[in-house]
């Protein structure tokens, strides 16, 4: 494999699901003869991340990120292909590998429950074999950046979801992981907090030149925080590249907006007349002060001009696509089951 | 949020080395995980004093039992009243020292993927078990010793027999027989990676464990092929055998015997447990980890 930090090659992983029908008669049916299906939650998937690259990995639920990160994180077993993270192979496991990486999980806590937060800290300390100045050095250094402060001396039963994901985060973070896998880190948080987090993540990242894998339904933190996405879908990857690139893609329009003097001056039919050619088979939308309009990006300097010079305008908005949407777009692919009838991948089994 | 960079990239400290097998590590992680389950132990002491007062009533309704059916001057297989109380009051001793209530845990942390954290640790999970059931041990022996004495001298215990020679000689022998239980209930706690509900089955185990082990009766009471069934099984050598060297009836030879025994049993316990754990965690995978 290549010095890339990260290295995958066709990996996948295929989970094995009891299946029955619903009914007293299906359950007892069952204990006789139980049938199962093979699912494929990631379907031979490849791509590398270099060293201090943060890439974000997109998918709707159930498309494999959460699977493909815990892989990666040495939690599961691929049923086939490989994959390197800083040389080492995830899945064998290895103390020195366990020892440069972590995975933080914004549904699931790593800290000791009934202890104080600084209790988890200092078993953290014993784990990861961190020296005592170290340990106080980035402690010190965590604290100041996530404004731990108080929290450190309450038990993690005691603190909301916000304080617990900071008090995750620096607990995860005092080993200093070389890689870093975030699955849905700012899940359930506020919106302030979601920001504090990502800012923490970005300054990580520029401290210590760590790899950042990063799974999040809140496409800010994407935009944020990640020049390129990974995006996956029913297993597969279906882009690989920068952010940019991906909208450009997806959603090659731009909205125009205009506010006019007299909002009904110009009629539907005069608007699109003044479009022009195949411009004026763009969606137009009429709003309580003017119009919107979406053109391919090409013709929005073109396109932004006329409106300009035929119209009594007031104000215009030029603007992409909104993320969310363009990621809503990416989605709708049908499923590799839906688009080829029932899967070639799916077996009945009989035990 | 911002502060001025103290680390550049290429100033990341370098890792420990975790490949290679330090006394020293082991040691410091033992302190620190020792510590937060002392802590954890006792922000829920009341729990741990319901567990201890549970641990004294078997034993309570063992005596009561042996006592009435061996009489005040009778004998029951070697056991006149008086020894009856000091033996359960002995083996709820042993029973605290060596138990482990993972298999119940385990389930838990299989359906709710809370393994996971431990999974991602340089560091084996069974040494987090380790620590947390010493930790309770050692809290527990706050309440068990003075109900362990309180027994004797309630239902006027037996002591005969007894030396200090015979109580050093049972500490090997209880660390022996801990180390075997720990080691046996523990593969017994990974069947939760197959099974998604164990409960049947750690209830099955602990009547077997509990009959064969000599908690509901020393193995002398039992008829021959019922005693001999139990010596060719670990149970007896985790319990009695402790609570025998230290009353006096397992002397000499007979406990280098049991101590052999012992560490055959804890090799082939050792074997199994690595090989049922390297498949537990690939079978995690299947479960969803």
């Amino acid at each position: 494999m290549s010095g890339a930090a990260v290295q995958v090659e066709q990996l996948q992983k295929t989970y094995v699901v009891p299946e029955r029908d619903a009914g007293i008669k299906a359950a007892m049916m069952s204990l006789v003869r139980r049938r199962t299906r093979s699912v494929a939650a990631v379907r031979e998937i490849s791509f590398a991340v270099e060293a201090g690259e943060v890439v974000g990995f997109l998918g709707p639920n159930g498309a494999g990120k959460t699977t493909t990160l815990k892989m990666l994180a040495g939690l599961l077993h691929p049923t086939s292909g490989r994959a390197e993270v800083l040389g080492y192979t995830p899945w064998r496991r290895d103390r020195d590998y366990l020892g440069r990486m972590a995975l933080i999980m914004g549904q699931r806590s790593q800290l000791q429950w009934d202890i104080p937060v600084v209790d988890s800290y200092r078993l953290n300390k014993a784990v990861f074999q961190i020296g005592d100045a170290d340990f106080a050095a980035r402690l010190g250094e965590l604290t100041d950046l996530l404004e731990l402060g108080e929290l450190l001396r309450k038990p993690a039963r005691n603190l909301s979801l916000g304080e617990r994901m900071k008090c995750e985060f620096a607990g995860s973070l005092l080993h200093r992981p070389q890689v870093l896998f975030l699955d849905e880190p700012t899940i359930g948080l506020d919106v302030a907090m979601q920001r504090r987090i990502r800012s923490f993540v970005a300054e990580y990242n520029r401290r210590t030149g760590a790899v950042v894998m990063l799974t999040s339904h809140y496409m800010a933190d994407v935009e944020a925080l990640c020049k390129r996405v990974i995006v996956i879908h029913h297993g597969t990857l279906l882009f690989d590249g920068p952010l940019t690139e991906l909208v450009r893609t997806v959603a090659p329009d731009k909205t125009i907006t205009v506010e006019l003097s007299e909002p009904n001056t110009a009629s539907r039919a005069e608007l699109a007349t003044l479009l022009g050619g195949r411009v004026a088979e763009a969606p137009i939308e009429e709003t309580d002060t003017g119009w919107r309009v979406k053109v391919p990006a090409a013709d929005t300097p073109a396109v932004a001009a006329r409106l300009l010079t035929g119209l009594p305008v007031t104000d215009v908005t030029i603007e992409d696509e909104p993320i969310e949407a363009v990621i809503e777009k990416v989605f709708a692919v049908p499923a590799h089951d839906e688009a080829h009838g029932r899967a070639s991948d799916e077996a009945e089994v009989r035990r | 949020m911002t502060a001025p960079s103290r680390t550049r990239p290429d100033q990341l400290e370098p890792a420990p080395d975790f490949s290679r097998f330090s006394w020293r590590a082991l040691r410091q992680y033992y302190r620190g995980e020792f510590a937060a389950s002392v802590a954890v132990n006792v922000a829920y002491r009341g729990s741990v004093g319901i567990w201890v007062v549970t641990s004294v009533i078997q034993p309570i309704v063992m005596i009561v039992v042996w006592r009435t059916v061996a009489g005040p001057t009778g004998m029951v297989g070697g056991y006149t009243a008086g020894r009856f109380v000091t033996y359960f009051a002995i083996m709820m001793l042993v029973n605290h020292l060596t138990f482990i209530w993972l298999m119940w845990e385990f389930e838990w942390r299989v359906r709710e993927g809370t393994f996971s954290p431990l999974l991602l640790r340089p560091i084996h999970p069974i040494h987090k078990d380790i620590s947390d059931n010493v930790a309770y041990k050692m809290i527990g022996l706050i309440g068990i010793l003075p109900a362990m004495v309180i027994l004797i001298v309630a239902f006027r215990g037996d002591l005969s027999g007894m030396d200090p020679l015979q109580l050093v000689a049972s500490v090997p022998a209880l660390v022996g027989g801990a180390v075997l239980r720990f080691m046996i209930e523990w593969v017994l706690a990974l069947s939760a990676f197959w099974l998604t509900k164990t409960t049947a089955l750690n209830n099955f185990y602990m009547s077997v464990q509990t009959f064969l082990s000599g908690g509901f009766a020393p193995l002398t009471v039992f008829p021959p092929l019922i005693a001999a069934i139990a010596n060719w099984s670990p149970f007896p050598w985790t319990q009695a055998f402790v609570a025998n060297i230290a009353m006096g009836r397992t002397t000499g030879a007979s406990i280098l015997y049991g101590y052999g025994v012992q560490a055959v049993w804890v090799a082939a316990a050792f074997g199994l447990l690595r090989l049922v754990w390297s498949r537990a965690v690939r079978r995690y995978s299947a479960v969803g980890a």
